[in-house]
């Protein structure tokens, strides 16, 4: 294996076509647990740490932009970039210990394609888009539509996420994110549950985007609670539908971290009371 | 004067024993130079790789290490038949590398020196195995089953009258009973009947197993290894090579921690043999995923009892039918929980029946206190559900059927002065044991036994030219015992503990030492300390009566001074006398070898703090309070890091800790990801109150320490968690999914 | 497949190295540099027992490749105490008995270093959560967690004495 840090998107692209068994990385922290598992070690792995506008964080014109190397700690501690996404900030200060912190992406947790991802429910919650760069230029997806099953993302040959969009939100509107694991830390979300809520002045919902981690091949959206939710005060009656909800749009994998029933269930939970938490920082 | 049993001076009066120095190896331990045995390095080494089984249970018909010899940097390949045959019952030797069969998942195959790490693993895949897969047996009920597919074709089980005709997966059986069972329960107006099992759990040692070997001609070698006994290392090494122990020098790195794990073997005779046949140093080092797949962990268990009380709460007859998984090879797991299952309580009729079940995992190996916190769960729970029932306090319940002195044991001998009920009123006395709960919380108390061993120690103590005492032992220090060791030295001899210099010397330069086991290393070596300076005292007297020109009746030894008791001569220093050693007689030595007996029983009484989210089944452990008795504590620090760790391992095992096999026998979760041990925020502060009742048997009174901790925080956790929810847990581990699937249940929902 | 050449600093001094592009910084330091106090205790960043700094950034070791070391700051245990003097956590855990076998205490050191340089006086839970991603098996955490907070209050009282002179 040959390591390589461009310090140019245009360089790294370079690099990308040059050797077709290649890796990019930013953080490294799910690559070489994988690769010391068994994985087959790719030819080249490519840094993406050293290119500037991967690593930096931005506002302008009511957009954010961060770069899809920028280490977790960064954007859990930004704190501008908190009080607009305090639930995105709280995802990316949930992945594992500070030492990963420190090292793990955006990029990266939205790249592995787990369906556990801490930071995909809540990228997707609010909208965010993937700026992806490629030889002949680049594109935009939203996050929702980059993983398209364990480990598999639509990313073609050649490309690779440079940054991530999202429009600051609107008044009275906020996110939070919420998992399930068994120890404090440390461990890999059982379920995870995003939402944004937007509230009006009457303590009615006005909009409402909910999305599950861990509970499906990929993070899905809860449409039939954001429905639920909409034009509603969040109440006893609501609260109820959103659960219900949660559970239906469910399609987990039994596994050593977890059983069906038991994701399930406590994918109801979550998504409950990450809208009670959502709606109220949205009241503030 | 030298008399070792003579107890020391009154507890009031020692002036270092009891006292909190900083350790004498602290300081390499944190400015990163202390040696572990993956720190060595020799010139010339080779690296080693094992090849392992990816299989649960399979015939081995072929190995060709063809192609692995030809790979680049390839020095030495070796296989089963580089050994000689081992004994039928030598189990080590006959788990560390497969012959005509493998037994579980991980078990090593053949092993390869290489020039670098990489060259060797590229070298092991290489190698070719044909196997001819078996049926496997993964559960204490698949492995005794009637149909059950055997692992070993000749295992007649020990123990059962008459002798069964036919193998099975069970190598014995152990029986204890006392009184008329029928007749006890007769006389008991509630009894309970319960079922609990429990999963196999890893020691969970952050420091994987390593080694250096260097076998530096066909008759001797020389090991560098991180065990909790380096004599243990060089017999078990010996007999797989079909060496003597003499043939062999081991000498112990640090410990990364042991907990019972590192009392046996994995790596040693294969690094030996490949170090043979490169003719150069081989160093091998575990990957985690291999110390989870190959080495540890303490057996999986299931296990029935029944108690029956009277109204007053005096426990009248208790009944067990216990099964232990041993893993791949017989072991004697079973035989400890019977031991320690009802040892607490003081019951006039009970039947004890356990079984050991050999299933394909890992070969099972001691974690502290083996086999007695699972018996705890069974016992403990049931006790608080006949507190519950007779309303009763759950402590008064247990006062009331405590042992004492005198009282005897399950398996026969009267125990000594023991702590237990003072163990139990330090926890109703604390004030912890009336803080009011809220909501969804609850508090659980146990108790736990473990009986504590001596076995054989060394010392040597040697005088330096300027007064400082070198405390040299084998028992390698897996949590402070050096600073244990130099501590009742200085008290002895009377000089300030900076002036004592605790090391742990390798096979050829102290005495025949056991491991570092059954709690016994402050108390057994710890011993053998004493004798050594009381010997050295005896020799200090006579070189003082010679510098004096004085009877040596006239010499006494106090503060490390000698004195003249006709006061003609001013004291002297011990460093004085050292320093004119050469006019005296020569250097200033002894040495004490001993078989200790008399090791006390130990007993702790827990109580744990709770909060359950009913809607997860997550718990969060709110305050955790542990009473343990000592007899005394040399250096408390240490005392209170034994039971602190004790209660956290056991709290992991209660809560989270489990290995997942999946249907093929392969193990899930062989890392820290998925095998969950407690990480510093999930648990609170532990309060530690350290109960003294002395054990005559020792000069100091010491009692092992080390392992009783863990025995109580399951039923602990249990009990806490019935007072929180009304759920009786009875399968381990606690984790949320089996709380909300008990929550569920109860509710009658979902 | 030539070795790579490194050049950075580590403790403050200038270290060069040969490695090969697919080892780990953990591999680098203990085999190439003889800095053997960081440990591999699992090889995937789950136990911290490898943690050092890297460009002021506390990381485990083993999920480095060494080659992101060049032109890099890297501070191990090695280099904590000041020559003879040691850092006052290194102080407080050996007189709080924080530590029992010893593997662990390294890389818990550099995260507690890490914490207090960001936060100088952490609560109980700030300590707890910080030291999360190193697993000790020896102590429950009791001592060293008191450990790290008593060794906050020194600093804090070494500072003002500081102050005061």
């Amino acid at each position: 294996m040959k390591y390589e840090a461009p310090k140019s998107i245009d360089e790294a692209l370079e690099l990308l076509e040059s050797e077709p068994d290649s890796c990019v990385f930013a953080g490294a922290t799910d690559i070489i647990p994988q690769m010391r598992s068994g994985r087959p070690e790719p030819k080249l792995m490519i840094d993406l740490k050293c290119i500037p506008e991967m690593v930096q964080i931005a506002c302008e014109n009511k957009v954010w932009t961060i770069g899809a190397a920028v280490p977790a700690v960064l954007i859990a501690g930004d704190s501008a970039l908190k009080s607009d996404f305090p639930g995105l900030a709280e995802s990316a200060g949930l992945i594992g210990s500070d030492q990963i912190q420190n090292r793990a992406s955006l990029g990266g947790n939205v790249c592995n394609a787990s369906p556990a991802a801490d930071t995909v429910p809540a990228l997707i919650v609010n909208n965010a888009h993937a700026v992806i760069a490629s030889k002949g230029g680049m594109r935009t997806l939203p996050v929702a539509l980059i993983a398209t099953g364990p480990g598999s993302t639509s990313l073609n040959a050649g490309e690779f996420i440079v940054a991530f969009r999202i429009e600051q939100p609107l008044p009275h509107s906020a996110d939070a994110y919420l998992r399930f694991i068994p120890r404090t830390e440390m461990d890999i979300a059982v379920v995870g549950a995003a939402a944004r809520i937007t509230m009006d002045k009457a303590g009615n919902c006005t909009d409402a985007v909910i999305a599950l981690g861990a509970v499906a091949p990929t993070a899905v959206r809860v449409t039939a609670a954001e429905d639920a939710l909409r034009g509603n005060p969040i109440d006893e009656d609501t609260l109820t539908k959103i659960m219900a909800a949660a559970r239906a749009a469910c399609n987990p994998i039994d596994d050593k971290r977890g059983s069906k029933e038991y994701r399930t269930q406590v994918a109801g939970v979550l998504a409950k009371r990450v809208v009670i938490e959502a709606a109220d920082r949205a009241r503030k | 004067m030298t008399d070792i049993n003579a107890v020391s001076n009154t507890p009031n009066s020692y002036k270092w024993v009891g006292t909190r120095p900083v350790r004498h190896d602290g300081l390499e331990k944190v400015n990163g130079h202390a040696r572990f045995a993956a720190d060595l390095s020799l010139p010339r080494m080779l690296s080693g790789h094992v090849l392992r089984s990816p299989f649960a249970h399979a015939r081995i018909i072929s190995i060709d290490t063809k192609e692995a010899e030809a790979m680049p940097g390839v020095k030495a390949v070796i296989t089963s038949a580089d050994f000689p045959e081992p004994h039928r019952k030598d189990y080590v030797s006959l788990n560390l590398m497969a012959r005509d069969k493998v037994f579980y998942e991980g078990q090593a195959v053949a092993a390869v020196a290489a020039g670098t790490k990489r060259q060797a693993k590229a070298a092991a895949e290489k190698i070719v195995v044909q196997y001819q897969e078996l049926p496997h047996v993964l559960s204490i009920d698949e492995a005794m089953a009637e149909d059950a597919p055997l692992l070993h074709e000749n295992l007649i089980t020990k123990g059962v009258e008459p002798v069964p005709g036919k193998a099975s997966n069970i190598p014995s059986r152990t029986l204890f009973e006392r009184g008329d069972l029928d007749a006890g329960f007769k006389e008991a107006d509630v009894v309970f009947e319960q079922e609990f099992t429990t999963k196999v759990v890893h020691q969970g040692y952050i420091e994987p197993h390593a080694v250096v070997a260097d076998t530096s001609s066909d008759d001797r070698s020389v090991i560098w290894c991180s065990s909790q006994g380096h004599f243990m290392i060089r017999a078990k090494t010996a007999a797989m090579l079909g060496w003597e122990p003499s043939q062999l020098k081991v000498i112990p790195a640090e410990i990364g921690g042991g907990f019972g794990g590192k009392t046996t073997i994995y790596l040693e005779p294969l690094a030996a043999k490949l170090s043979q046949k490169a003719k150069r140093p081989v160093k091998i080092v575990m990957s985690r995923d291999e110390v989870f797949r190959a080495t540890g962990p303490t057996p999986g268990t299931k296990l029935r009892i029944k108690l029956g009380a009277k109204k007053n709460g005096k426990i009248v007859a208790g009944k067990a039918w216990l099964a232990y998984e041993n893993g791949a090879y017989p072991g004697i797991w079973g035989m400890l929980g019977a031991m320690c299952l009802f040892a607490p309580y003081d019951i006039p009729n009970f039947y004890v029946e356990a079984f050991e079940v050999v299933v394909n995992k890992p070969v099972n190996i001691a974690y502290r206190a083996p086999s007695a916190p699972m018996a705890a769960f069974a016992t403990e729970t049931v006790v608080d559900q006949i507190a519950r029932e007779l309303k009763l306090d759950p402590i008064e319940l247990r006062l009331i059927n405590a042992v004492e002195e005198g009282s005897r044991k399950p398996d026969g001998p009267k125990y000594g002065p023991i702590g237990f009920k003072e163990t139990l009123e330090a926890i109703r006395n604390h004030p912890n044991y009336s803080i009011p709960l809220g909501p969804n919380q609850g508090r659980g108390i146990a108790s736990g036994y473990w009986f504590n061993i001596g076995e054989s120690s060394s010392a040597t103590v040697h005088l330096t030219e300027d007064g400082t005492a070198i405390v040299v032992t084998g028992s390698p220090d897996i949590g402070g015992s050096r600073a244990s060791m130099a501590l009742m030295a200085a008290e002895e001899l009377g000089i300030d503990v900076k002036l004592v210099q605790p090391r742990v010397a390798d096979t050829d330069s102290i005495g025949f030492t056991d491991v570092t086991e059954g709690s016994r290393t402050t108390f057994a070596t710890g011993m053998a300390v004493v004798g050594a300076c009381r010997q050295l005292i005896d020799e200090l007297r006579k070189r003082a009566a010679m510098m004096w020109e004085v009877d040596i009746d006239e010499v006494e030894w106090m503060d490390g001074n000698a004195l003249h008791t006709v006061n003609k001569h001013a004291p002297l220093a011990l460093a004085e006398i050292t320093k004119s050693a050469k006019k005296t007689g020569g250097p200033l030595t002894t040495t004490h070898s001993l078989e200790a007996r008399g090791a006390g029983a130990a007993f702790s009484t827990q109580m744990c703090d709770l909060e359950v989210d009913p809607e997860t089944g997550a718990v969060t452990i709110l305050r955790y309070t542990t009473a343990q008795d000592a007899g005394t504590a040399i250096h408390p620090g240490y005392v209170e890091g034994q039971f602190q760790g004790g209660v956290a391992q056991g709290i992991g095992w209660a809560l989270n800790e489990e290995y997942v096999h999946n249907a093929e026998g392969v193990m899930e979760n062989p890392g820290f990801l998925d095998y969950r041990i407690p990480v510093a925020s999930d648990l609170p502060m532990i309060e530690t109150i350290i109960v003294e009742v002395p054990n005559p048997k020792h000069p100091y009174g010491v009692r092992g320490v080390g392992e009783v901790g863990i025995v109580p925080p399951i039923p602990a956790v249990a009990n806490a968690i019935h007072d929180a929810t009304g759920l009786r847990m009875r399968r381990l581990p606690m984790s949320p999914m089996t709380i909300l699937a008990g929550l569920n249940q109860k509710n009658g929902s979902a | 497949m030539n070795r790579r050449h490194i050049t950075c600093t580590i403790n403050g001094d200038k270290a060069e190295f040969l490695c090969d592009d697919d080892e780990s910084l953990l591999n680098t330091l203990r085999d190439e540099l003889g800095l053997t106090g960081a440990k591999e205790g699992c090889g995937t960043g789950d136990c911290g027992a490898c943690s050092v700094m890297l460009n002021g950034r506390l990381v485990c070791s083993c999920l480095v490749f060494a080659p992101e070391a060049e032109g890099a700051t890297i501070e191990t245990i090695e280099g904590m105490a000041d020559g003879e003097h040691l850092h006052p956590l290194q102080t407080a855990f050996l007189e709080g008995a924080a530590l029992q076998c010893g593997i662990c205490t390294p890389g818990v050191l550099i995260a507690a270093k890490a914490l207090l340089d960001r936060n100088p006086e952490p609560t109980e839970s700030e300590v707890r959560y910080a030291l999360a991603g190193n697993l000790c098996r020896c102590t429950g955490y009791d001592k060293i967690v008191r450990s790290v907070l008593d060794a906050a209050a020194q600093m804090k009282n070494n500072l003002q004495e500081g102050d005061r002179l």
